[in-house]
């Protein structure tokens, strides 16, 4: 028998029974929309986050002062004062494929500018930082080595901190204090917008690390240190010669604990992509469970057609029909059921995805393979589960099927 | 031209439980091509499980059929169902038609399942053709639920038609019907025999039995009567009557 006639008898039969199908799919329908929407949701926070990554800048290993656990007592980072400005001179100098370092150091306060003042930290940095970090300027330039060696009295403004000192105004060359030091404004930096951690990149003000040393915090204790290799592929063997080389300068062998952490962008990118693969399992063991029920229902409700259609079964037995085409019959109707519920599915999951992010503001991304997937996974569900009624209906025996009454 | 149906000692047996069944005992019969046969018996004499066996729709235990030259005893279910595809035309007593089907996709189901598909428009066609051959053109688009008894089994006899097949096979076709309209059926298939189409019908009716050429009477599972219809009626006839009688009855009101 032709498949497009099968086709249609399949599709006439389930119409016969609109509600009945329509309750059958349902299962289909919420399991495959649920998961649409929720791969939609967590795709579009996914790529967020890998924004944020990206905005770490390109091909960087940061090194923090202190040890997440150290000697069993959790310190915050940046706070013990271990790296000094000789580890960043090894690093520069010692360590192959690395091509940019930036020695962190930084403080909180007040900053004023005229009748305008705002609560920000500034971090002295050396002027690679911006290469690292692949920070362009809005206006204006980076300090200078030049700065970084006579510790001038200049600075860097990030977005947030430039429009909420200056507003419209130019801030190129204007002044603006902190702890009461004047610093001459060199530049503003492009907007990066959230960090991984969730804090304003923009909220930040720049100078070179010298004059944050010696005219503010007179200290030579450094909070981090920030690298760049010259390839993806080098981040994981600097980062074990960085510390190695931190090791050794420190005088730390084996039963003692690091008094630095290294953490590369692919680690830190691993670290904030954990929780998203975490929930892409909860969800595929959700998705296989609302499948499988929503199989099961299919099978039941073509087990109960089997059993009400034994007489047509019989009367297209009687005028010629193979089992081979009694079974397909069924079998279509079962996959009609199954991946009309899938489409349903679909545009039900891709609605409430839009309808979520347009109400709680999250960002969704419909992605087409996962389309495709459900598609072919809701189908997959229609050969599974109907395959044993479509099997009992052309087992059945043509007298007896058109003797039932 | 070989013959319709040709049956040699054939024998079936059903093993159900502890005793056999005997159904059928050893029939031996010959149907030649135009034959109209009214195969009858009280219940239990085996008739139905030889409709059974004449429609291939089971297999005898014993013995060989013919069936327009071809041994069907030992074929396989899908070759039966081929056979039933190509050479037999099957008249039920409940009239078997789809529901919530219109007549003339009835009567397009089985040139549906002919291995060598037809194109849908020859499908239409020839169902059209059969539709017309029993008088129900004009309710092609009807559902067997807008139709009246006589009607669904006119659709029947054109679903049997249709794949022009040498054997019409009808299950008791007037069972479900007054007496008036059996004689319309039995004159669609007098009409049908006189354009040589070969009809065996099973019935239990002796007035029915009466419009055919030929009977055979079975008991027990054996053939015990084989004769001519000496004084055959002819449908029209009988309703010409009927509507004479009628008038009657209405002129002494």
């Amino acid at each position: 028998m032709r498949f497009f006639a099968t086709f249609r008898i399949a599709l006439r039969a389930l119409r016969r029974n609109k509600l009945r199908s329509v309750l059958t799919a349902l299962g289909i329908i919420i399991g495959v929309g649920a998961v649409i929407a929720m791969v939609g949701i967590g795709n579009g926070a996914k790529a967020q986050v890998d924004a944020q990554i990206a905005s770490l800048g390109k091909n960087v290993i940061i090194i923090w002062a202190g040890n997440v656990t150290s000697g069993g007592v959790r310190m915050g980072q940046g706070n013990a004062g271990t790296l000094l400005m000789r580890d960043v001179e090894g690093i520069a100098q010692e360590i192959p494929g690395v091509v940019a370092v930036s020695p962190e150091i930084g403080l909180g306060g007040r900053v004023i500018a005229g009748s305008q003042n705002w609560n920000t930290r500034m971090l002295g940095e050396s002027p690679e930082y911006f290469t690292i970090r692949q920070w362009p300027f809005m206006a204006g330039m980076s300090f200078t080595e030049q700065d970084v060696r006579g510790a001038t009295k200049v600075c860097v403004l990030g977005k947030t901190v430039a429009d909420q000192l200056f507003g419209d105004e130019d801030p190129i060359g204007q002044v603006v204090r902190i702890w009461s030091v004047p610093m001459v404004v060199v530049g503003v930096l492009a907007p990066k917008g959230m960090s991984v951690m969730g804090t304003d990149q923009d909220d930040v003000i720049y100078a070179p690390y010298t004059s944050v040393m010696k005219r503010f915090l007179r200290t030579i204790n450094l909070r981090a240190i920030n690298v760049q290799t010259t390839s993806q592929d080098l981040l994981t063997p600097v980062q074990r010669q960085i510390e190695a080389l931190l090791r050794e300068h420190h005088h730390i062998s084996p039963p003692k604990e690091d008094d630095f952490t290294v953490r590369n962008q692919e680690e830190i990118a691993q670290m904030a992509t954990a929780t998203t693969k975490v929930m892409t399992l909860l969800l595929a063991a959700i998705a296989s469970v609302s499948l499988m029920v929503g199989g099961i229902g299919i099978m039941n409700i073509m087990l109960v057609s089997v059993t009400e259609r034994t007489r047509e079964i019989g009367i297209r037995m009687a005028v010629g029909a193979h089992a081979r085409d009694i079974l397909l019959q069924f079998l279509i109707e079962a996959i009609t059921l199954s991946s009309l519920g899938g489409i349903l599915g679909i545009a039900i999951g891709i609605g409430v995805a839009k309808t979520l992010s347009a109400l709680a503001g999250w960002p969704t991304l419909i992605s087409i393979p996962a389309i495709v997937v459900a598609f072919l996974f809701s189908a997959a569900v229609g050969v599974f589960f109907g395959f044993y009624p479509a099997r009992k209906a052309s087992q059945l025996d043509p007298i007896e099927a058109l003797r039932y009454e | 031209m070989p013959n319709v149906i040709q049956l040699a000692d054939v024998h079936k047996t059903y093993h159900t439980g502890e005793v056999d069944v005997r159904a059928v005992r050893g029939v031996s019969l010959t149907i030649g091509r135009g034959e109209f046969v009214a195969l009858m018996g009280a219940s239990g004499s085996g008739k139905s499980t030889m409709m059974n066996i004449l429609g291939c729709l089971d297999r005898p235990t014993g013995g060989q059929y013919l069936l327009d030259g071809v041994d069907v005893s030992e074929l396989t279910r899908e070759q039966l169902a081929d056979i039933r595809n190509t050479k037999i035309g099957f008249v039920f007593q409940g009239f078997n038609l789809l529901s919530r089907t219109s007549a003339l996709e009835n009567v397009e189901l089985p040139m549906l399942y002919i291995r060598d598909h037809l194109h849908h428009h020859d499908i239409t066609e020839r169902a059209t053709r059969a539709l017309q051959v029993v008088g129900l053109a004009d309710r092609a688009d009807h559902h067997p639920s807008q139709l009246s008894g006589g009607q669904q089994q006119r659709v029947a006899i054109a679903r049997a038609l249709v794949n022009q097949p040498a054997l019409i096979l009808a299950d008791e076709p007037t069972g479900n019907l007054d007496s008036r309209t059996s004689i319309e059926i039995m004159g669609v298939f007098q009409k049908l025999n006189d354009a040589g189409i070969t009809i065996v019908m099973v019935t239990h009716e002796l007035d029915i039995a009466q419009y055919t050429k030929r009977n055979v009477v079975m008991r027990d599972g054996c053939v015990v009567s084989d004769v001519l219809v000496s004084k055959r009626l002819s449908a029209i006839e009988e309703l010409q009557r009927l509507e004479q009688d009628h008038q009657a009855v209405q002129l002494t009101a």
